[in-house]
C-alpha cells in the first residue's frame, strides 16, 4: 500500500466502526424493551 | 404509579421475560452470521486481494465500499417513500414503522457515504469537501433524513406524528433522483458511476468485489431492517402498555365516585 493508506484504513473503519456501534445499540435497546413486554408479543420469538 | 417490570430471570411464570435473544430469531441469527462472514471476506478482498487501480492507485480500495453504501442509503430512502405513500393513503401503522426504520439505516449509510467519500476525496481531489453538485445534494439527503427521524420523535398523537413525517417522507425519492443524477445535469467534480464511466473498464477481480460489495451491504440492511423493525414493533407496545397503565392508574386514584364522574363524560 502507499501513502494513502491512513486513509484507506480510515474509510474501513469508519464503515464497519459505525455499522458495529449501531448494530450494538439497536440489540441492547431490544433487550430492554423486550423485558418490558409479554412474550405473546414478540411474534418473532 | 406504574407497576414494575420484572425482568430477566427473576420474572415469574407468566411475567415478561427478555428470553436469551431479546430482538433476534434464528432467521436473522444466520443472516446476521452470513452477513458477518461476507464482511469480512470483502475486507480480505477489498483490502489485499485486489490489485491496484491503473487510475486510482490504492484508492480504488474505497470504492468497494463506497457506492454499495450509497446505493444501500438510495434503497432505505425509497422504502421510506413507499412507507410514506401508504402510511398517508392507508393510514398502515405497519408501512409506518418499516418507514421509520429505513429511514434510521439510511441515515447511518448516508453518513458512512459521506465520510468514506471525504477519506477518499482529501487525497485525490486535495480536499475533504468541496460544494460540488452531488456532494451537497447527498448532504442535503442526510439533512431531510435527520429532519424526517427528528419529526417523528416530537411529542405528538401517533398517528398524527406519523402522516407529518410521512409529508417529509416523499421528498426522499425525489432528491435521491437529484443526487443521482447530480453528476448527468451539471459539471462536478465527482466522477460519474463508476459502472457506467465511459472509457474506463472494471473488471476481473475488482469488478467481482465491487459487486460483493453491494451484496453485503443490501444483506447487512435487511438484517438491519428486521431488527430495526422489532424495536419498533417493541417501542409501539411499550408506549402503549404505559398509556394503559396511565389510565387504569387514573381510574384508581379517583375511586368508584370519580370513575363514574370519568365514565358519564
Amino acid at each position: 500500500m502507499d501513502g494513502n493508506t491512513a486513509y484507506i484504513a480510515a474509510g474501513w473503519l469508519v464503515t464497519f466502526g459505525t455499522l458495529a456501534a449501531y448494530v450494538g445499540v439497536l440489540l441492547r435497546r431490544g433487550r430492554r424493551l423486550s423485558r418490558q413486554v409479554p412474550p405473546e408479543s414478540r411474534r418473532w420469538m | 404509579m406504574t407497576t414494575p417490570v420484572a425482568s430477566g430471570s427473576q420474572a415469574g411464570p407468566g411475567a415478561p421475560d427478555a428470553g436469551p435473544r431479546g430482538v433476534l430469531s434464528r432467521g436473522t441469527v444466520v443472516l446476521g452470521v452470513a452477513v458477518l462472514l461476507g464482511a469480512a471476506a470483502l475486507t480480505l478482498l477489498g483490502l489485499w486481494g485486489t490489485p491496484e487501480d491503473r487510475v486510482q492507485g490504492e484508492m480504488v480500495r474505497l470504492i468497494y465500499i463506497h457506492p454499495p453504501a450509497a446505493t444501500t442509503a438510495y434503497v432505505g430512502c425509497f422504502l421510506t417513500t413507499v412507507g410514506s405513500v401508504l402510511v398517508l393513503w392507508k393510514r398502515s401503522q405497519w408501512w409506518d414503522l418499516v418507514a421509520g426504520s429505513a429511514a434510521e439505516i439510511a441515515a447511518v449509510f448516508c453518513a458512512i457515504t459521506l465520510l468514506t467519500g471525504m477519506l477518499w476525496g482529501k487525497p485525490t481531489w486535495g480536499v475533504f469537501w468541496v460544494w460540488d453538485a452531488r456532494l451537497t445534494s447527498t448532504a442535503m439527503l442526510m439533512l431531510l433524513l435527520v429532519g424526517y427521524l427528528a419529526l417523528r420523535r416530537l411529542p405528538a398523537d401517533r398517528e398524527v406524528r406519523s402522516r407529518r413525517a410521512a409529508w417529509l417522507g416523499l421528498l426522499l425519492v425525489p432528491n435521491v433522483i437529484l443526487v443521482r443524477q447530480s453528476v448527468e445535469w451539471w459539471r462536478t467534480l465527482h466522477q460519474e458511476p463508476t459502472l457506467s464511466l465511459p472509457g474506463a473498464k472494471i473488471e476481473g477481480l475488482q469488478l467481482f468485489t465491487m459487486s460483493f460489495g453491494f451484496l453485503v451491504f443490501f444483506a447487512a440492511f435487511a438484517w438491519l431492517l428486521v431488527v430495526r423493525f422489532r424495536v419498533a414493533w417493541l417501542e409501539e407496545q411499550v408506549e402503549e402498555q404505559g398509556l394503559d397503565a396511565a389510565i387504569a392508574d387514573r381510574r384508581a386514584e379517583a375511586g368508584p365516585t370519580g370513575r363514574a364522574d370519568v365514565e358519564a363524560r
